[in-house]
C-alpha cells in the first residue's frame, strides 16, 4: 500500500452532503476486472453533459482543481454501496485526502486500504475550511498523520483522530493482510475450536 | 455469574480470534459469499502474493449483478462484453480456486442475499461478509452479517479473517400491531427517515420488538436488508421459533442430531435479560402507514398521504441544500403530496423485496386487475428457487395477464448494470433499497416502496394509497 506522511495541497470543494458511492462512479462502470480507468468517469454524472461534454459547472471541471489532491465533502461521504472502486476513482484522478464531518463506515475502510486518508473535522472547522477554500481555489492546506494535524489556509492547526492501526499502517505502508496472516496459527486454533 | 450480553457481543466474541492492545480485532469468518462485480481484484492480489483461497468450503459464488434478466438465449446473443469477461472470470476464479459457483443461468442461481438464506447457507450466530452493503439481509437469522470492500474480500479469502474494530450496538425496538397494507419495508422505510441516512453509522443494529417477532422471516430479512441506508454496518434479529422454522430442512442445515444440537446452540444467542445497548431507538408499528420516498436518498422518506417537506423545515442549511437539490433532481414541488404523482415504471425485484412472499403480495394486487397503459412493470424473482415457486403457484400467470413483465432473477434495475434501466426523467416506484442520484439508470427518478404500494401504482399509473385499493 502507498504511504502516507505528509501532504500539502489545493483542494477541491464539494459542498453536497451524502454524497454517495454510487455518485463517485456509477454502477454502470463496475464492469472492470481490475482498477484502470476508473479517475476518468470520477463523478461522472456530474462531471459530464447529456452529450458527454464536460459539465462547466461541476468543480472537478474548473482549472483551479487541477492538480489538486484533497477534497472537502460534505457530511456522510461514502455513503450507500460497498464497492472499493470509489476510493479507486478517487485516487486515480489524483486525490490523497478527503476532508468531511463523516465517513460512512465501509467506504472509510476502504479509503484507508488505498492510502486514502480521510480526515473528521468539526462543523465548525469545516465551514471555515470551505467557505476559505471556495473564496480562494489556490489556498493551500497542510496534513501531517504523524502529528494528526491539518494546517489551514490562514494558518489555523486543528489535530484530527484516526484509528491508531490504520495510522500506523498508512505511514509504513503496511499492508493490513500481512499482519492478519502473521496469526496463522492463532486462526488455525480457532478452526479447531469451533470444528 | 457473567455479564449480560447481547446477541451482537455473544456472535462478536465467539468470532474474535486475537485482539491486541491498540488494534483492531482479527475476527473469523463463518460465510463468505462472492458475486462477479467485487471479487476479481481480490482473486488478481491473490495471485499476485502467490496464495490460494483458505476455506474454499466456506466461500459461495453467485452471478447476480450484471446478468441480463431477459430469457437466456435473448440475453446471450446481446450480452455486453464487459458484463461476459465479468461473469467469465469470476467461473475461471472459482474454478482455479475450488470455490462452489450458482452460475448465471443454474438453477440454484440468485441474487446473492436471497440464496444465501434460501438454500440454508446462512444459520444463525454466523459471521457473514461479501462484497456487497446489503449482506446486513442474513442478519434476520441472527447471524453477524455485513458488506466489506474488494481488499477485504481478498483478506477473507486468504485468511477467513478480517480486522474490524468492535462496533457499538443499537437496539430499534418496534412494538406494535402493523395496519393492513403496512409491511416490513414500512418499518425499515419508517426507520430511515426517522434517523436519516447517516443515523446508524458505526452501529450494529439489534431489532426487537412485538413487530418484529410477529414478521416472518422474509419480512425480517427486508428490515436487515436496509440496515445499510441508516447507516448501520449490520441488521440482526435473535432467532426464535420462527427462525428454526425457516430453516429446518433447507438444504445445507444440519440435518438430524446435529440439527437438535445447533438448535439448542442458537437458543442460547437472544440477547439476555439486563443486556445494554449503546443506544436505543423506539418505532411504534400501529402508527406506520405505507411509506415511500420522495428525494434521493432512503432517509427521504414519509407516510404516502403527507405532503412532502418545505426548505423552511429544515433548520441546518446544508440539509436546505440538501433537500431543495433532491427535489430539483426529482422535479417535486415542496409542501406538495407525492399521492396521485404520475409514474411510468414499477420495478418489483432486488434483495430487499423479491422472495415468495413479495410476489404473493403484489400477484394479489395485481390479480383481476391490468397495469396502466403507458406505464412498465417488471417483476424480476430473486432467484431460480422463487422464480420456480411463484411459477408453481401461478403467480406468473397473474403478473402476465395484467400486463406486467415476468423476467429472469437478477439484480436488475436494482443496480441498473445488466440492461435494465430507467431512461432519462423517467418516474418508477421501486420496492429495491437505493434511490439515489441515476441508481436506477442515468437521470432516473425513484421513489421506493413496499411491493404492495409498488403494484398499486402500476395498475393506477400513479403513487397511490395501496389502503384505497385494498378496500375496494
Ligand atoms: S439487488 Fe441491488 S442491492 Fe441487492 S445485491 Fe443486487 S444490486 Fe445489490
Amino acid at each position: 500500500m502507498a504511504r502516507f506522511t505528509k501532504l500539502t495541497s489545493h483542494a477541491v470543494p464539494l459542498p453536497a452532503e451524502n454524497v454517495d458511492t454510487d455518485q463517485i462512479i456509477p454502477a454502470r462502470f463496475l464492469k472492470v476486472i481490475d482498477k484502470s480507468g476508473l479517475g476518468d468517469n470520477l463523478f461522472c454524472d456530474w462531471r459530464y453533459l447529456a452529450d458527454g461534454s464536460p459539465n462547466p459547472d461541476f468543480v472537478l471541471n474548473e482549472p483551479a482543481s487541477e492538480g489538486a489532491q484533497i477534497l472537502i465533502a460534505g457530511d456522510n461521504f461514502g455513503c450507500g454501496s460497498s464497492r472499493e472502486h470509489a476510493p479507486w476513482a478517487l485516487t486515480a484522478w489524483g486525490l490523497r485526502a478527503l476532508i468531511s464531518t463523516s465517513f460512512a463506515d465501509i467506504f472509510k475502510s476502504n479509503a484507508l486500504k488505498n492510502g486514502l486518508l480521510p480526515v473528521e473535522v468539526s462543523d465548525d472547522v469545516h465551514r471555515e475550511l470551505m467557505a476559505a477554500v471556495q473564496a480562494d481555489r489556490a489556498a493551500e492546506l497542510s496534513i501531517d498523520l504523524e502529528a494528526q494535524t491539518l494546517r489551514c489556509p490562514g494558518g489555523e492547526v486543528v489535530r484530527f483522530e484516526i484509528d491508531p492501526f490504520a495510522k500506523h499502517c498508512l505511514l509504513n505502508g503496511i499492508d493490513q493482510l500481512g499482519y492478519i496472516l502473521s496469526f496463522d496459527a492463532q486462526i488455525t486454533a480457532h478452526e479447531q475450536r469451533h470444528a | 455469574m457473567t455479564e449480560p450480553r447481547t446477541l451482537f457481543e455473544k456472535v462478536w466474541s465467539d468470532h474474535v480470534v486475537v485482539e491486541e492492545p491498540d488494534r483492531p480485532a482479527v475476527l473469523y469468518i463463518d460465510l463468505h459469499l462472492i458475486h462477479e462485480v467485487t471479487s476479481p481484484q481480490a482473486f488478481s492480489g491473490l495471485r499476485a502474493r502467490g496464495i490460494g483461497v483458505r476455506r474454499p468450503d466456506r466461500t459461495i459464488a453467485t452471478m447476480d449483478h450484471s446478468t441480463p434478466t431477459l430469457p437466456r438465449d435473448v440475453a446471450l446473443a446481446g450480452l455486453d462484453v464487459l458484463a461476459k469477461k465479468q461473469l467469465d472470470k469470476l467461473a475461471a476464479n472459482c474454478e482455479e480456486f475450488g470455490i462452489e459457483v450458482f452460475p448465471w443461468g443454474d438453477q440454484r442461481n440468485g441474487i446473492v442475499h436471497i440464496i444465501g438464506p434460501e438454500r440454508g447457507f446462512t444459520q444463525p450466530g454466523q459471521t457473514i461478509v461479501c462484497g456487497d452493503s446489503h449482506t446486513s439481509t442474513h442478519g434476520a437469522f441472527g447471524a453477524l452479517a455485513f458488506g466489506i470492500g474488494t481488499s477485504e474480500v481478498e483478506h477473507v479469502l486468504a485468511s477467513q479473517c478480517l480486522l474490524q474494530r468492535r462496533p457499538k450496538a443499537l437496539e430499534v425496538r418496534v412494538d406494535g400491531t402493523l395496519m393492513p397494507g403496512v409491511t416490513a419495508k414500512d418499518i425499515i422505510l419508517g426507520l430511515c427517515a426517522k434517523l436519516g441516512i447517516g443515523g446508524a453509522t458505526g452501529h450494529v443494529i439489534e431489532y426487537t420488538g412485538s413487530a418484529i417477532r410477529a414478521l416472518d422471516m422474509e419480512g425480517r430479512m427486508t428490515v436487515c436488508n436496509m440496515s445499510i441506508e441508516a447507516g448501520a454496518r449490520a441488521g440482526m434479529v435473535a432467532p426464535d421459533e420462527t427462525t428454526f422454522a425457516y430453516l429446518e430442512g433447507r438444504e445445507r442445515v444440519p440435518k438430524g442430531a446435529a440439527w437438535d444440537e445447533a438448535v439448542a446452540r442458537w437458543r442460547t444467542l437472544p440477547t439476555d435479560p439486563g443486556a445494554r445497548y449503546d443506544k436505543t431507538v423506539t418505532l411504534d408499528a400501529s402508527k406506520l402507514t405505507p411509506m415511500i420516498t420522495y428525494g434521493t436518498n432512503p432517509g427521504m422518506g414519509l407516510g404516502v398521504t403527507e405532503p412532502l417537506p418545505t426548505p423552511d423545515d429544515f433548520d441546518d442549511p446544508s440539509e436546505r441544500a440538501a433537500f431543495e437539490k433532491a427535489l430539483r433532481y426529482m422535479d417535486l414541488e415542496p409542501g406538495k403530496p407525492l399521492l396521485g404523482h404520475p409514474i411510468d415504471v414499477v420495478f418489483i425485484g432486488s434483495c430487499t423485496n423479491a422472495r415468495i412472499t413479495d410476489l404473493r403480495a403484489a400477484a394479489g394486487i395485481f390479480a383481476g386487475r391490468k397495469v396502466k397503459p403507458g406505464v412498465r412493470a417488471m417483476i424480476v424473482p430473486g432467484s431460480h428457487e422463487v422464480k420456480k415457486q411463484a411459477q408453481a403457484e401461478g403467480l406468473d400467470a397473474i403478473f402476465k395477464a395484467a400486463g406486467a413483465e415476468w423476467r429472469e432473477p437478477g439484480c436488475s434495475m436494482c443496480i441498473a448494470m445488466n440492461g435494465d434501466h430507467l431512461e432519462p426523467g423517467q418516474y418508477a416506484v421501486s420496492t429495491s433499497n437505493r434511490n439515489f442520484e441515476g441508481r436506477q439508470g442515468k437521470g432516473g427518478r425513484t421513489f421506493l416502496a413496499s411491493p404492495l404500494t409498488a403494484a398499486a401504482a402500476a395498475v393506477t399509473g400513479e403513487v397511490t394509497d395501496i389502503r384505497t385499493l385494498l378496500m375496494s
